[in-house]
């Protein structure tokens, strides 16, 4: 096990810590390349976190218990991923997972719009999850290969796990599109609504970070033409269901993961309230 | 040939062999070396040092996984270290033909070969052969079981439901 040993990086022995994860050797990466991919880890970690605790919202009430177990594990998964990403920024950036997971204030969350909403009805989590869902595969898609071997790892491992979760949740969108007058016009009026909120997931990073990740090998295209193709997908599945959703070709705006509600705090409330009792106790 | 082993080489084989104490807690009929977990062992005179795979990123048996590790090889270094590596992809084709085989003998259908198979829209998806009467007439119920590496699935014949480890 030779290439174990050599693989070893000085981040091994971080106090308190060792022997918990996978050393990430950061030193390959120059300072503005650092940054960028904190960014974007952080915008990618918030996402994965706050959808996961969406999810969560339904366990015990889902419409059949089949989909209440679906969701949970959704959810479990969903803030996995969140954690591991976490993990990875706060060996990039500093700081520890978990206070960057729970001790921010709820404006300084980096998460999508398309995540503000409510759960709202059966319908409409299907749509939001679907839209998110199909946006993220976009997104790991630009990562997987990339040149940052600690993040192409995880991505390697998320695209095997969210299989599950688009066919799923595409078998789900089939399923209320042909189902009838209620569910196909309840899950019209909940892409409609969101239709908008969901080029969020492709917010341009600040400055030139894509470009700079996209030089570096990490991000294979910028963001705004990893929306275009989304829509294209998304346009053609629509089509082919016969789902009339007003889809028009818009350019992500630069606010998209700013400015969270009302419905975004009570979640935040929800979430963070363990960790507020006492931040920083040991489990 | 047969040569004779160092004391290292040996120790190396025995970490491996206690590690089959450390079972899975989710199936506790398969040892963390059948369910292919463990990626690597390293064993020097003073420090042993282990490579863990996380079958599914969230899954909350990890930790009780690495705690567990840790306490049974205890006694083979001063230093016993297990790293939570994610340098490849655990895939349910990691799983060992011990593990398979007492996967079934626990009325689990084992993963399909290919874990790049749940690639496949789940309607090609071969169907799971149940593991009490064999039958392959078997359908789907939920992709989505009690744990994240478990799928449930219903024999039309025995008229039983299963579970399926999640072919990733």
């Amino acid at each position: 096990m030779t290439e174990v040993t050599t693989a070893r990086s000085a981040l091994r022995t971080r106090p308190g810590r060792a022997g918990d994860l996978d050393p990430v050797d950061s030193t390959t990466l120059d300072g503005r390349t650092r940054d960028a991919l904190a960014e974007l880890l952080l915008t990618m970690a918030d996402d994965e976190f706050v959808v996961g605790f969406w999810d969560s919202e339904w366990t015990g009430i889902a419409p059949a218990l089949e989909q209440d177990v679906a969701f949970s594990s959704l959810a479990q998964d969903e803030i996995g991923h969140a954690r591991v990403f976490y993990e990875l920024l706060s060996r990039l950036a500093g700081g520890d997972a978990d206070t960057i997971a729970f001790g921010r204030q709820p404006q300084g969350y980096r998460h999508a719009r398309l995540l503000d909403h409510p759960r709202t009805d059966w319908a409409f989590s299907v749509a939001r999850r679907y839209l998110y869902d199909t946006a993220d595969a976009v997104r790991l898609e630009a990562l997987a290969g990339g040149s940052f071997m600690p993040l192409a790892n995880l991505v390697a491992k998320i695209r095997r796990e969210e299989t599950y979760h688009l066919a799923h949740l595409d078998a789900w969108v089939g399923r209320l599109a042909g189902g009838g007058e209620q569910p196909r016009s309840r899950l019209e009026g909940a892409l409609e609504r969101l239709w908008t909120d969901a080029l969020t997931v492709f917010t341009p990073l600040t400055g030139d970070a894509e470009s700079v990740l996209v030089e570096a090998g990490i991000l294979g295209e910028p963001l705004a033409l990893l929306a275009e193709r989304w829509l294209k997908l998304t346009r053609g599945r629509f089509d082919a269901l016969g789902l009339h959703v007003p889809i028009e070709l818009g350019v992500p705006r630069a606010d998209g993961r700013s400015g969270h509600g009302a419905d975004f705090e009570w979640l935040w409330n929800e979430f963070t309230s363990v960790y507020r009792l006492e931040p920083g106790a040991t489990w | 040939m047969v040569t004779a082993a160092s004391p290292v080489q040996r120790k190396g084989a025995s970490v491996w062999d206690a590690l089959q104490d450390v079972k899975d807690p989710e199936i506790p009929a398969l040892s963390v070396v059948e369910l292919g977990v463990v990626r690597s062992v390293d064993v020097t005179t003073d420090r042993v040092h282990v490579e863990l795979l996380p079958t599914f990123l969230g899954c909350p048996a990890l930790e009780m996984m690495r705690d567990a590790i840790r306490e049974r090889l205890a006694g083979f270094a001063p230093e016993v270290h297990v790293e939570i590596s994610y340098a490849e992809p655990w895939t349910s084709d990691r799983i060992t033909d011990d593990g398979r085989r007492k996967l079934r003998e626990s009325g689990f259908a084992p993963p399909m070969a290919g874990g790049g198979v749940a690639a496949l829209p789940i309607a090609l998806v071969p169907a799971a052969p149940c593991p009490f009467c064999g039958s392959r007439r078997t359908l789907l119920e939920n992709a989505f079981g009690p744990t994240q590496c478990r799928a449930i699935h219903y024999c039309t014949d025995c008229r039983q439901p299963f579970e399926q480890f999640k072919a990733v």
